[in-house]
């Protein structure tokens, strides 16, 4: 059923990250400023933050594309630098592709099948099926969107233990993406891996996710379990001075003033007791998206 | 009631908890798997693990080695009784607020809860409750 090469694989079949005061500065702009940071392996891993907040960067050092100025990046427990047994398990798929565009995608499936112990040609087939991908057809050919698709293909058939997906969804149509997503889960139900998917769109990820990592100007803002988070933002409704009493002493993320009824969002866990009674004296609690709560979190300016 | 703000585990928690209320779940029954929870729903594994976990501290799911999850004997009743305590805080009370709210007399609820009008399709009751 798998169609492996000759080489064999050693190790597990995810990989979990550890970074340590890592640091990455390009001339006088630094990208990541001394970031501690622990990716569970075996977990479908969130990376968010706005453009420019690092994601590609800290992607890009742990594929070992890039070496950090300072401080220690381990996959697996060991530095990815030149570390063969490392790298043949990692596969960062870019937006861009990292394919070889002028060669058609059959052939590029084949050197990846070379690269990748653990690929799966069945799977990569049936993924450009449902992708609508013709393996006759050059990356440079295709639509941004199917070169999106081509990465995703490259990206769940190499099975690697550090899969790093860097906003490969962005660009592909809403059928493609919930492809994506479909076979996201269904391959690592089978093949449980360890997934870091990059996006500042969240909206439709969220449920996919196990952690998330929120990186803003280049540090980690949080890291927390994605049902947790979600559950971390309260918005409430109701007479001002209710709204102010409730609030007093949490985070308060953003108050918008309608007449008397002012609407808050909160940052935070709001226990049970507290949340009765806020309903009781006649204010409405609601949910806050991810989406939201990611977006005033990382507003700029002073919080 | 704060709904929508409920993750989305207590969600599936609580469906599975409907589906064994209403019979769709039968006591011994195996229920789906994570791994079919996840693809079906589009959700984290791990997310469909927590709600079967949460299910289990509450006895109305058991692990079988090897095989999956299972409906617990007793567990319908069991559900029954918890959600018969909650029925008049979380479904009565909001109808007597709002009925204040907008001047309608107690009285008239009353009237309608024991007319001959069809109130809708209720579930099928094991048993009587006498409020009716």
């Amino acid at each position: 059923m798998s169609t492996t090469t000759g080489s064999t694989t050693t190790g597990s079949t995810s990989m979990g990250v550890e970074l340590r005061g890592l640091t990455v500065r390009f001339g006088s702009t630094t990208a990541l400023d001394a970031v501690d940071l622990t990716i569970p392996a075996g977990t479908v891993c969130g990376l968010l933050g706005r453009n420019g907040s690092g994601k590609t960067t800290m992607l890009s050092v742990l594929a070992a594309f890039r070496r950090p100025t300072a401080g220690a990046v381990l996959v697996d427990g060991e530095d990815p630098w030149e570390n063969p047994r490392v790298l043949q398990d990692v596969c960062l798929v870019r937006e861009s592709g990292d394919v070889l565009a002028d060669l058609p995608m059959r052939e590029n499936l084949a050197y990846v099948a070379g690269a990748r112990p653990r690929f799966d040609a069945d799977v990569a087939g049936a993924l450009m099926d449902r992708f609508e991908l013709d393996p006759a057809k050059r990356p440079d050919r295709l639509s941004r969107g199917q070169r999106s698709a081509f990465g995703v293909v490259v990206g769940l058939a190499s099975r690697t233990a550090l899969t790093l997906l860097d906003e490969v969804h962005l660009g592909m149509d809403a059928p493609s993406r919930y492809a994506f997503y479909d076979a996201l889960l269904e391959e690592y139900v089978a093949h449980p891996r360890t997934i870091v998917l990059s996006s500042h769109l969240i909206d439709e990820v969220q449920r996919l996710l196990e952690t998330v990592v929120i990186l803003h100007r280049g540090g980690v803002l949080l890291t927390e379990d994605a049902e947790t988070l979600r559950g971390r933002g309260v918005s409430v409704t109701g007479p001002a001075e209710a709204v102010e009493e409730f609030t007093a002493g949490h985070q308060v993320l953003s108050r918008q003033q309608l007449g008397r009824t002012v609407q808050a969002m909160i940052h935070g866990e709001v226990p049970p007791e507290a949340a009765a009674r806020a309903v009781a004296s006649g204010l409405e609690l609601g949910p806050v998206d991810l989406q939201d709560l990611f977006v005033h979190l990382t507003a700029e300016g002073p919080r | 009631m704060f709904d929508g703000r409920a993750p989305i585990y207590l969600q599936i928690a609580d469906r599975i908890r409907t589906e064994i209320l209403d019979g769709t779940l039968q006591e011994g029954e195996q229920v789906m798997s994570t791994t079919q929870y996840a693809t079906t729903y589009r959700i984290n594994p791990a997310t469909a693990a927590k709600a079967f976990a949460q299910l289990v501290d509450e006895g109305v799911l058991h692990k079988r080695r090897g095989l999956g999850m299972f409906v617990s004997p007793g567990a319908h009743d069991q559900l029954l009784e918890d959600r018969r305590s909650r029925f008049f805080a979380e479904v009565v009370d909001p109808v007597v607020e709002q009925a204040r709210v907008l001047g309608i007399p107690i009285q008239d609820v009353v009237t309608r809860l024991t007319s001959d009008v069809p109130l809708g399709a209720t579930p099928p009751r094991p048993e009587e409750e006498g409020t009716s």
